[in-house]
């Protein structure tokens, strides 16, 4: 069993979500996930690292309430424990001097961007974040990323914080940033990652994204996390889940992705709560 | 009194019938009573040269434990066989007898061979009823630490082999059970998961240590575990599911076997929603391939609720890689057997979920490499079968992930990890493998053969 240190919700719907599990913090690298189950009955959901601390021994996630699995996980206290917390798992996410790096998070994104903008910054690179989401009450952790970069943008769809509008205003935030980006690295949910490979393709920028697919083993088994890459079939707990975004077939990707979405939420009308009648 | 005539066949197993087991998931061979296993137990010629313990991977002494059963001596025969096989429940299920001892039974030169998969089992359960498990003597410790890659049949046969011999070992398992291909592949109809849970705590009660959730490659690399242990065995599997690379594989109700039987046997999707992990429930069902994992599908398929299923295999039924017992009972089942049919193309409609699939028609050639004759296809023999669900059931390889994680091991074209025949050695100094991981998938016993012969290089190696 693993013990929850905390479970807090951040931000509404977005859960900050800290496990005791030390054979983890000592491999774990930035871009890593886990994969963890919530009770005994319950589905392996991956969940992409946001922090860890190895002195302690425990890992952080963020993750998205939005099925009847993370509904489990939103009710865990500290102090309770989860019967799975499996990993390292997936390639960890490639860290070098390119120069200057722009990181875009949005939703559980903003988390687990937070390790690789620290390596990133730590191998000597100029770091830029820039922060996505619907509206200013969504965007959290700036004062994480403050230290390890040289501006936290914000981008919200409500222009409550930073800019107002979509991601596809990326070239003109860019302009007026006086950015010049090496590379991308965009962490959050598919339509942010797909979006921005769209307006990144025609700025000619590589832009590697952080794919969130259905999993069961995480370690290359079941081969339902499977997408097209550059024309070929991968496996994103294996060989990703980092890939260069203008290669996905993104189309095919969110299909995939709906493949449950009925049966994802019906067991939240089964929870014999009567809030969920 | 003169020597009653041999009965010229074995005694059959009770079954739940077709009609009924298509509907649960309980398991379809229901077991030998006393009284069958008994008349069946008589029908051994106690042979002076037995060479049915020749055809035993594991070599267990057959006509000894048949011997203890017609004295009524079960503990003494259920002891037998765990002198050299410490997963009986398990082989008694799934081996594949009638091609290795029972295909040299004696007996079978002129009848039908004794039934010694049956006997093993009752053996077996008659041990796990009487709630009295024998344990063999554990040697007295030796201080030697040993780690164990992956809780399958090879690794939990060199567990118990060398806990026996008084080792300190601790089996390292990525998923959430023990028990590898026993837990998350075979289907519960045909393997209890009760009854593997049952065979891991037995190893355990050994003092073989289990360390779940625990992915070697990742969470450790074999070289972190060469700092604390003086031998590894590497026992991964091979669970890289194969796809038929043909367009459309990507289309949602398109399965590996693995994903497939996972979901169901592993998570537990057929009590869904009770167990959270959902399982497509289709109505017509396309399985590619011809082995037992492609039964296995098949036969999942049916109990899910399917109106029809299909195996879709391109040879012909005497080519099948299934065991026959396997083919039988798909076939009262109801699953549909298209022969000399090769899939083409995956057709989905236009929200990425599939519809079709285009196969053709092939003929057989000249016998290939395998000694099997080769499908050709028939030009122009193209037709198109309706389904909401495919599984593609053609094979594995082994997982990359401990060969990308471990420097100087070598590894053979298919991602298989290079073993000694003999002896499991590795080309990494104190590292061994054996089954799937170095043969690609096989059985189950073969993989216990390999990791006996594994364990007792670690023996002879570490007594240096």
């Amino acid at each position: 069993m693993y013990r929850i240190v905390e479970r807090r919700m951040i931000v509404p719907n977005l859960h900050e979500f800290t496990v005791e599990a030390p054979q983890v913090t000592m491999a774990v690298r930035p871009g890593n996930f886990v994969i963890l189950r919530a009770d005994e009955t319950g589905e392996r959901v991956p969940l992409s690292v946001a922090d860890w601390d190895p002195e302690a021994g425990t890992v952080t996630s963020v993750f998205l309430q939005v099925g009847g699995s993370t509904a489990k996980l939103a009710r865990l206290k500290a102090g309770d424990s989860i019967p799975t917390y499996a990993g390292p798992l997936g390639k960890e996410a490639e860290i070098s001097n390119f120069g200057t790096v722009l990181c875009i998070g949005g939703c559980y994104g903003i988390g687990s961007i937070y390790p690789v903008a620290r390596a990133l910054h730590e191998a000597g690179n100029t770091v830029y974040t820039l922060l996505e989401g619907r509206s200013r009450y969504l965007l959290y952790w700036q004062e994480k990323f403050r230290p390890i970069s040289t501006r936290v943008i914000e981008l919200t769809r409500d222009g409550s914080a930073g800019y107002k509008g979509h991601i596809s205003r990326l070239p003109e935030i860019l302009t007026l940033e006086k950015i010049k980006p090496d590379r991308i690295i965009v962490n959050g949910c598919t339509f942010l990652m797909m979006r921005t490979s769209g307006v990144t393709r025609e700025l000619g920028v590589k832009t590697i994204v952080n794919m969130n697919p259905i999993m069961i083993d995480g370690t290359g088994m079941c081969g339902v996390c499977r997408l097209t890459v550059a024309g070929k079939t991968k496996f994103a707990c294996v060989d990703g889940p980092d890939f260069d975004g203008h290669e996905v077939d993104w189309e095919e990707f969110l299909k995939r992705r709906e493949t449950y979405n009925v049966e994802e939420v019906q067991p939240l009308r089964r929870s014999g709560c009567a809030s969920h009648y | 009194m003169p020597a009653k005539p041999i009965d010229p066949k074995k005694r059959p197993m009770p079954k739940q019938e077709p009609f009924e087991r298509i509907r649960n998931f309980d398991e379809v061979a229901l077991g030998y009573t006393l009284d069958l296993a008994h008349e069946e137990a008589s029908r051994c010629l106690a042979c002076k040269k037995p060479r049915c313990v020749e055809g035993c991977p594991v070599g267990i002494d057959i006509p000894a434990f048949i011997q203890c059963m017609l004295e009524a001596d079960f503990s003494g025969g259920i002891k037998k066989i765990k002198e050299k096989n410490a997963l009986a429940a398990v082989c008694g299920r799934v081996c594949p007898q009638e091609e290795q001892c029972e295909k040299v039974c004696v007996l079978g030169n002129k009848h039908e061979p004794i039934a010694i998969g049956r006997l093993e089992r009752f053996l077996a359960d008659w041990e796990a009823a009487s709630g009295a498990i024998e344990k063999p003597d554990i040697g007295p410790p030796n201080g030697r630490r040993v780690a164990i890659v992956g809780s399958g049949p090879a690794g939990i046969t060199v567990a118990s082999d060398l806990a026996l011999l008084g080792y300190d070992v601790t089996i390292f398992e990525a998923l959430h059970e023990a028990g590898g291909v026993l837990t998350y592949g075979i289907p519960e109809f045909r393997l209890p998961k009760a009854v593997v849970r049952r065979e891991v705590e037995y190893v355990k009660s050994l003092g073989v240590k289990l360390h779940l959730d625990f992915i070697v490659g990742k969470t450790r690399t074999v070289d972190a575990f060469q700092k604390e242990y003086d031998a590894i065995f590497i026992g991964a599997g091979a669970g890289l599911p194969w796809f038929m690379e043909i367009p459309g594989e990507n289309l949602n109700g398109v399965f590996s076997a693995n994903e497939y039987l996972t979901r169901c046997n592993l998570m537990k999707g057929f009590l869904f929603p009770a167990y959270n992990t959902p399982l497509k429930r289709a109505s017509h069902v396309a399985v590619f391939g011809g082995g037992n994992v492609a039964m296995d599908a098949a036969r999942t398929a049916l109990r899910l609720g399917a109106d029809e299923v299909h195996i879709v295999y391109r040879r012909s039924r005497s080519e099948l890689p299934a065991r026959l017992e396997e083919v039988e009972n798909a076939e009262e089942e109801g699953v549909i057997f298209d022969y000399l049919t090769l899939p083409t193309k995956l057709i989905g409609n236009e929200r990425g979920w599939l519809t079709e699939i285009e196969c053709l028609r092939m003929e057989l050639g000249e016998p290939d490499e395998s000694g099997r004759r080769r499908p050709v296809p028939v030009k122009g023999s193209e037709f198109l079968m309706k389904v909401d669900a495919a599984v593609c059931a053609i094979g594995n390889s082994p997982n990359p992930l401990i060969a990308m994680t471990t420097p100087g091991l070598s590894v053979g074209k298919k991602g298989n990890v290079v073993a000694d025949e003999e002896t499991g050695q590795t080309s990494r100094e104190r590292v061994w493998a054996g089954g799937d991981v170095v043969t690609g998938a096989a059985t189950v016993i073969s993989a216990m053969g390999a990791a006996r012969k594994a364990a007792r290089s670690i023996h002879e190696t570490l007594s240096k």
